[in-house]
C-alpha cells in the first residue's frame, strides 16, 4: 500500500503556523543565542510573529469571508469567519499582553524570576539574582500558547481541539509558576491552576471518548448529522452517551472561560501569577476559549431535537445567571486589586454566556466584540497594575501594591495612570462612551432577541452591582487622600497571615538586604509606601493603545460592530 | 466477550480517578488520578474504535497518551517546585491564597 500525502493548504494555516514555528525558532535561540543580546533577540521576534499571525489573518479576511469557509484536510482544521474574528481578537491582544510582559520598568527587572527553578529564599536564588540572570523562555512559552488559542476556535475536530486545550494550557501553567516576587504565591497558583485545569481536560477528553462512540467519528460536524438522523450509527444504545457526552466538553470549555460553577481557580490564580501574564491569561485565553465555546455549542445546538436544545439553553442560562452573580458579589468585597480584577473576569464570562443563548449570530457577533471590548481593557487594567509597586524604607522597589489600600490618592501621585485605569474600570463597568457600554449592549439586546430577556434583566442588575465596586476603586484613587494617612484604619483588616507569608519569605527584590527583610515583622512591609514606575515604554505604549482602543469602540463603534457582523457567521458548512 | 464491558470498566475508572482527584491529598496522589481518568478515556476510546471499526479512536488513544506525558512533565515540575519550597505536597497546606 502506498502512502498518499495529503493535499495542505498551507495558506489556511498560517496565522496559527507563524505563531508555533516563531515559537520552536525561540527555542532554538535559547540554546544559540549569548546571554546579553537573548532577550531582545526574543522580545523582537515574539512581536513580529504576532504581528506576522494579524498580517495572515488580514490576509485570509477576503477569501474566507467571500466562501465562508477555508479548511485544511477535511475539516480538520475549518476556518469560518467567526474564527478568523477571534483569531484576530487573540493575535491583536497577544501583542499588547506581550508587550506588558516585555516591559523592564525603571528598576530594570521584569516580573519573572531570574530562575524559576530556584527555591525561593536560597542563595542559589539570590546569586542568581545577583548575576543578572533572565528567564526568557518566557516568551517562547507565551508564543506556544498564543499558537493554542488560534488553534483552538478554529476546529470540528474534537482531537485537534483537545490538542489545542492542551498546547494552550501547559505553557501556562509553567509561566503562572514564574513570578520575580511573592514566588510562594506564584508556584501555589501554578499548582492550583495545573491540578485544577488537567482535571478539567480529562473530563473534556472523557465528553470526546463518548461523542466519538455515538456518532463514530470525531469530526463535530459528521456527529451533529448523525444526531440529527437517530438510527444511524452503531450505537443507536444510548442517546444518553451524547448527552453525556457533550456535557462534559461544555463543562471543560466553561471552565477555561472561568463560567461558575467552574471558576475557582480564577481568583487564585489570577492573583498569584506575574501580573503580565494574569492581564494575557484573562484576555486572550476568555477569546480563544469563548470562541471554541460558541463553535461547538452553536453546532451541536443544530443537531439537538426541540426538547434538548431547550435543556442546553436552561443550563446555559442557570451557568450564565450564576456567573454574573458570583462574579460581582465577590467582586464587591475583595480587597485585593488582582483579585477584584479576577472576579470581574468572572463576571464578563457570565455576561458573554449570555451572548449564547439563542444560538443566534447577533449573539456571536455580540460575542466578537464583547471579547476585543473586555481584551482591551483588561489587559490595560493588569499593566497598569504592574507599574504601582510598593518600596521599603530604603527605597528598593518590591512587588506589585496590590492591596486597595495602596491604591488610595493614586490619582495625586501619577494622574494620568490612575486616569488610565479609570477608564478601563469604567469600561468593564459598561458606562456610555466607553468600549464595555457598546459590548454590553449588543450582549443583552441579543438576549433579548432571543426571548431571554429575564436573563437580560439580570444582566443589568449584575452590571449595576459591578458598578459600585469598579466605581468604588477609582473614588479610592481620585478623593482618598493617600495610604500613609488612612493606614489606622484599614490596616486591621489588611493584614491577614496568607497575605504576610508568602512577603516574608519571596518578596525580596534587593541582594544583601534580602535576608534582613525576611525576618523583618510582616508589618513593615505593609507599611511600605506606593511607588509608581515609569515603564521602558513598553507598558506605557501597551497602555496608551488599550486606552485608546477603548474610547474608540465606545465612540465610533460602528466600523469594529460591522466587521463583528461580518465575521459572525459561525454555521457549519453542509455537505 | 461483550464490548460493552469495557465501556463499564472504563467508566468505573473514570470515577475511581475523579474520585481521588476529588478526595485525597497528596498532590502526587491527586495527580495520579488525573493520569487515572485520561487512561480511562484511553480505554473507552479504544473500545469504541473496536465498535465501530474504525481507528480514529485508536489515534485519539496515541494523542492522549503524549499529552499525558507532557503533562506528567509540566505537573511533577511544578508539583516538585512546590515541596522543595515548602516541604509538603498536601493539598491543604497551599493555602496562602485566600479570599
Amino acid at each position: 500500500m502506498e502512502f498518499e500525502a495529503p493535499v495542505i493548504d498551507w495558506a489556511v494555516l498560517s496565522p496559527v503556523l507563524v505563531v508555533l514555528a516563531a515559537g520552536v525558532v525561540g527555542v532554538l535561540i535559547e540554546a544559540f543565542v549569548p546571554d546579553r543580546v537573548r532577550r531582545a533577540v526574543q522580545v523582537v521576534l515574539t512581536l513580529a510573529a504576532l504581528v506576522g499571525s494579524v498580517v495572515a489573518v488580514a490576509l485570509l479576511w477576503d477569501r474566507v469571508a467571500t466562501d465562508g469557509f477555508a479548511f485544511v484536510v477535511n475539516g480538520t482544521f475549518l476556518l469560518t469567519p467567526f474564527t478568523l474574528g477571534i483569531q484576530a481578537v487573540v493575535a491583536v491582544l497577544a501583542i499588547l499582553g506581550v508587550l506588558v510582559i516585555a516591559d523592564r520598568t525603571r528598576t530594570g527587572d521584569d516580573a519573572f524570576a531570574p530562575t524559576a527553578a530556584a527555591v525561593p529564599g536560597t542563595t542559589y536564588e539570590d546569586a542568581a539574582r545577583e548575576a543578572g540572570l533572565q528567564q526568557t523562555e518566557i516568551y517562547p512559552l507565551v508564543l506556544f500558547a498564543t499558537g493554542g488559542m488560534l488553534l483552538f476556535p478554529a476546529t470540528d475536530n474534537l482531537i485537534v481541539l483537545f490538542i489545542a486545550l492542551e498546547v494552550l494550557s501547559l505553557p501556562l501553567y509553567v509561566l503562572c509558576a514564574t513570578a520575580r516576587r511573592r514566588r510562594l504565591l506564584s508556584q501555589e497558583a501554578a499548582f492550583k491552576y495545573f491540578l485544577l485545569g488537567s482535571f478539567a481536560s480529562a473530563i473534556m477528553l472523557f465528553g470526546i471518548a463518548l461523542v466519538y462512540g455515538f456518532a463514530g467519528t470525531v469530526s463535530l460536524e459528521t456527529a451533529l448529522f448523525r444526531m440529527a438522523q437517530p438510527g444511524g450509527p452503531i450505537l443507536e444504545l444510548m442517546p444518553a452517551l451524547v448527552i453525556a457526552g457533550v456535557l462534559l466538553i461544555t463543562v471543560g470549555l466553561l471552565f477555561k472561560i472561568g463560567a461558575a460553577p467552574f471558576h475557582m481557580w480564577t481568583p487564585d490564580v489570577y492573583q498569584g501569577a506575574p501580573t503580565p501574564i494574569t492581564g494575557f491569561m484573562a484576555a486572550c485565553v476568555k477569546a480563544a476559549a469563548v470562541g471554541a465555546l460558541v463553535r461547538v455549542v452553536f453546532t451541536l445546538s443544530l443537531g439537538l431535537d426541540e426538547e434538548l436544545r431547550r435543556n442546553l439553553e436552561v443550563g446555559l442560562w442557570a451557568v450564565a445567571i450564576l456567573t454574573m452573580l458570583v462574579g460581582t458579589v465577590a467582586g464587591a468585597v475583595q480587597t485585593d486589586v488582582k483579585r477584584l480584577l479576577a472576579y470581574s473576569s468572572i463576571a464578563h464570562a457570565g455576561f458573554l454566556t449570555v451572548a449564547f443563548v439563542g444560538f443566534s449570530e447577533t449573539g456571536a457577533q455580540a460575542v466578537l466584540f464583547y471579547v476585543l471590548a473586555y481584551g482591551l481593557a483588561t489587559l490595560g487594567a493588569f499593566a497598569v497594575v504592574t507599574l504601582v509597586r510598593e518600596q521599603d524604607a530604603d527605597g528598593v522597589v518590591l512587588g506589585e501594591a496590590t492591596h486597595l489600600s495602596h491604591w488610595a490618592g493614586l490619582a495625586r501621585r501619577a494622574p494620568w495612570l490612575a486616569a488610565a485605569f479609570s477608564l478601563f474600570l469604567l469600561s468593564m463597568a459598561g458606562i456610555p462612551l466607553t468600549a464595555g457600554f457598546i459590548a454590553k449592549f449588543g450582549v443583552f439586546s441579543a438576549a433579548v432577541v432571543a426571548g431571554a430577556w429575564p436573563l437580560a434583566v439580570v444582566g443589568v442588575l449584575a452590571s449595576a452591582v459591578a458598578v459600585f465596586f469598579y466605581v468604588r476603586l477609582i473614588v479610592l484613587m481620585v478623593l482618598t487622600p493617600p495610604a500613609e494617612d488612612a493606614e489606622g484604619a484599614q490596616d486591621a483588616e489588611v493584614a491577614t497571615e496568607g497575605q504576610d507569608a508568602p512577603d516574608l519569605a519571596a518578596d525580596g527584590a534587593g541582594s544583601s538586604a534580602a535576608a534582613g527583610r525576611t525576618l523583618a515583622p510582616a508589618r513593615t512591609l505593609r507599611r511600605a509606601p506606593v511607588v509608581v514606575l515609569s515603564s521602558r515604554g513598553f507598558a506605557t505604549v501597551a497602555i496608551v493603545i488599550c486606552a485608546v482602543g477603548v474610547v474608540l469602540l465606545g465612540v465610533v463603534p460602528q466600523l469594529a460592530l460591522d466587521w463583528a457582523g461580518q465575521a459572525a457567521s459561525f454555521r457549519p458548512v453542509q455537505p | 466477550m461483550d464490548l460493552v464491558n469495557y465501556l463499564y470498566l472504563a467508566s468505573i475508572l473514570f470515577a475511581l480517578g475523579a474520585t481521588t482527584v476529588l478526595l485525597r491529598r497528596n498532590a502526587i496522589v491527586v495527580f495520579m488520578g488525573i493520569e487515572l481518568m485520561l487512561n480511562a478515556t484511553n480505554l473507552a476510546l479504544v473500545t469504541f474504535a473496536r465498535m465501530h471499526g474504525d481507528i480514529t479512536g485508536q489515534v485519539l488513544a496515541f494523542f492522549v497518551m503524549v499529552v499525558a506525558a507532557a503533562e506528567v512533565v509540566v505537573g511533577l515540575a511544578i508539583i516538585v517546585t512546590i515541596f522543595r519550597a515548602r516541604r509538603s505536597a498536601s493539598v491543604d497546606d497551599v493555602n496562602l491564597l485566600k479570599s
